[in-house]
């Protein structure tokens, strides 16, 4: 160990004395390689891992597809051992709306993040939501464009200080942020609506749940269904990683309470709907 | 029987309206998807696939706009699906950035551009960002838009390429007495890239995207120069395989070729039909394929002329492929011009034989060529 005013550091420069001993691999069977390049702290691969993992428990690793957009987690559309189709920015549900109705056995979900979903393809996600279409879009939504360094997006919090909103961002200049999911739960097309966190243990098993009732409702082919996930970005927010899980709670977990929003699905084999939250 | 661009037609010919034919092409040729936003003279695309696929089991989506319609046709290729989608003008220009993007996602559809002028050639040669290049055919009628769509269907699948059909409003609402009937191009590769989902848990999960097909766990991950460099050598492949289209007439000694493609081609092949008929020493060149352009062909039927004149009804925009075609070995002359009805949906007053006819008489002129009596 190094030291550096009074911190002890890691030395980085040659390799370690002691060789990385690799005890348990946890990496979840569809996810090809456990290493990912996002940042430390971000909770996006945590929300993929949830996502990842409820597929392959249910069974339905070869009829996924998986529908990206362009964000930070982009890196794991090519680490995933599940189909996928990379889209343009904001455009995932459409390309998953025609990849379902042109080979309705397939499992579609979409990644996207608030920049992508909320931002660009607002109309998107609205006019699936409103078909009713049959797949799940999933929404990691950390309130910043964290891959351009942290800029405001559309569920930017009120007060929240982004690299174009200094002073925190306020009404009269930015408007108000989007509660999307809340959005998307008046539309009748839609059959199931939840929001989750992935900020702590109770809120990532919660919010697993959410994704594995989701994915049975898309089964159940009654609509559309969709999970925001609201997940830390301590590099986007300027703040330290360990701060992250409760800087989430203090401005977009206050905005955007974890819950389920809607579920017009009549009681399945999984009773958990109710109780998720 | 019907002589097209791509062959002779042999069976019952029926009247039908372009815009139906076209869709009956587009089904025939195998065709279960279409997406459309509508927009004149594209509607009545969308409205016959609407009509026609559901009951043979296929997809017809009114998007809610052009950029959903293109999305979904993406992702309905991406399934190995046969399909198209299509606009015109700023629809479009709407859908140009997937247009381009598919060319480096390497996904095959048929994109049906019913131009209100023929001043989306810019956009349809060379639209979008990026490196991506399609190949465009530009059909002057009825007959050999229904033979040029379900060629553009094969050429995709054949190239792993998006293709792009260029019609108008003339061939969108003329009707024509034409045989629809399945064309056979040749064999295909097999779409092995398709998805379906099977290929998941097996360890070579299938990836379709256009940042590259690299893998992590093959310790490559994204790298988009060398996939860029990957796609490059694909579409060189493409434009040295693809013969570009063109038809000729008189011109082996004619004195000014005169250059024009789609509806108004077929307007100026009979005009040159009709001056030679008068004695006049002209031909004409009719691109075919818009892109690649057919630049040996115009080459070749340049030798003897002193000049080319140019037709569009544009302010001019394939004028520019025809200079660099030629670079300078003959003057060029635009003897076209902006010409629509008064809604800008339509055909403009300047496509007609007379006006034509007189313009191809000016610029012989104006090239010292000396017309006898009568002209």
């Amino acid at each position: 160990m190094l030291e550096f005013e009074n911190r002890r550091i890691v030395d980085t420069s040659r390799p370690p004395e002691v060789p990385v001993k690799l005890v348990d691999d946890f990496t979840p069977e569809l996810i090809d390689v456990g290493a990912h390049h996002l940042c430390p702290g971000c909770g996006e691969p945590i929300a993929m891992r949830l996502v990842m993992e409820v597929l392959a428990e249910q069974e339905l690793k070869n009829r996924a597809l998986a529908v990206f957009g362009i964000g930070c987690y982009t890196a794991f559309s090519n680490n995933l051992d599940c189909e996928v189709v990379q889209a343009l920015h904001g455009r995932a549900p459409s390309v998953a709306t025609g990849a379902k109705r042109a080979d309705p056995n397939l499992v579609t979900f979409t990644v996207q993040g608030d920049g992508d979903m909320v931002n660009e393809g607002l109309q998107e996600v609205l006019h699936a939501a409103a078909r009713g279409e049959q797949i799940t879009c999933v929404l990691l939504n950390n309130g910043v464009f964290g891959e351009t360094g942290g800029h405001m997006t559309a569920t930017t919090t009120i007060g929240q200080r982004t690299k174009n909103t200094l002073e925190g961002r306020n009404t009269d200049d930015h408007g108000h942020p989007i509660r999307i999911a809340s959005l998307i739960a008046e539309l009748e097309g839609a059959a199931f609506v939840a929001r989750g966190a992935v900020n702590n243990a109770g809120n990532v098993a919660r919010t697993k749940r959410m994704v594995e009732r989701a994915i049975e409702v898309q089964l159940l082919g009654i609509g559309f269904t969709f999970v925001e996930i609201l997940t830390m970005c301590p590099t986007g927010w300027f703040v330290e990683t360990e701060e992250a899980p409760a800087y989430l709670d203090d401005t977009i977990g206050v905005a955007n309470s974890p819950g389920v929003l809607r579920d017009i699905a009549p009681d399945s084999q999984s009773s958990s709907s109710t109780t998720i939250s | 029987m019907t002589e097209t661009a791509v062959g002779t037609a042999t069976g019952t010919p029926r009247l039908m309206e372009g815009s139906e034919a076209i869709a009956e092409a587009m089904v025939v040729a195998g065709c279960r998807f279409f997406a459309g936003y509508p927009m004149t003279p594209f509607t009545e695309i969308l409205e016959s696939m609407a009509e026609k696929l559901p009951p043979l089991g296929g997809v017809c989506m009114n998007a809610e706009s052009e950029l959903e319609a293109i999305g979904m046709a993406w992702g309905a290729a991406a399934t190995g699906t046969r399909t198209a989608t299509g606009s015109t003008g700023q629809g479009l220009a709407l859908m140009q950035e997937s247009l381009a993007e598919l060319t480096l996602a390497r996904i095959p559809m048929l994109v049906i551009n019913m131009a209100r002028s023929q001043a989306d050639y810019f956009q349809a040669t060379r639209g979008g960002h990026g490196d991506s290049r399609r190949i465009v055919l530009a059909p002057m009628d009825v007959s050999e838009a229904v033979e040029l769509t379900q060629l553009g269907f094969h050429l995709a699948d054949l190239y792993r390429n998006p293709v792009m059909v260029y019609g108008d409003y003339y061939i969108a609402h003329t009707y024509e007495s034409v045989v629809v009937e399945r064309r056979d191009f040749g064999p295909l590769p097999a779409k092995d890239w398709a998805l379906d989902g099977s290929s998941g848990g097996t360890g070579a999960a299938k990836l379709l995207s256009p940042l590259g097909d690299y893998k992590q766990r093959d310790d490559v991950g994204y790298d988009l120069a060398d996939y860029y460099a990957r796609v490059e050598v694909e579409l060189t492949a493409m434009e040295t395989d693809f013969a570009p289209m063109a038809e000729t007439g008189f011109v082996e000694d004619a004195e000014v070729v005169v250059v024009a493609f789609g509806t108004p081609g077929k307007f100026v092949r009979y005009c040159v039909t009709e001056l030679r008929a008068e004695g006049a020493k002209v031909g004409f060149v009719r691109p075919i394929s818009l892109y690649p352009f057919p630049t040996e062909v115009l080459r070749e039927a340049v030798r003897t002329a002193r000049a080319v004149a140019v037709y569009e009804n544009s302010a001019g925009q394939m004028i520019d492929d025809v200079r660099l075609a030629l670079l300078g070995t003959v003057p060029v002359e635009f003897i076209g011009g902006l010409t629509m009805d008064s809604s800008a949906f339509g055909v403009g007053p300047d496509l007609q034989v007379p006006i034509i006819k007189q313009r191809i008489v000016d610029a012989c002129r104006s090239a010292g060529y000396e017309l006898g009596e009568g002209f």
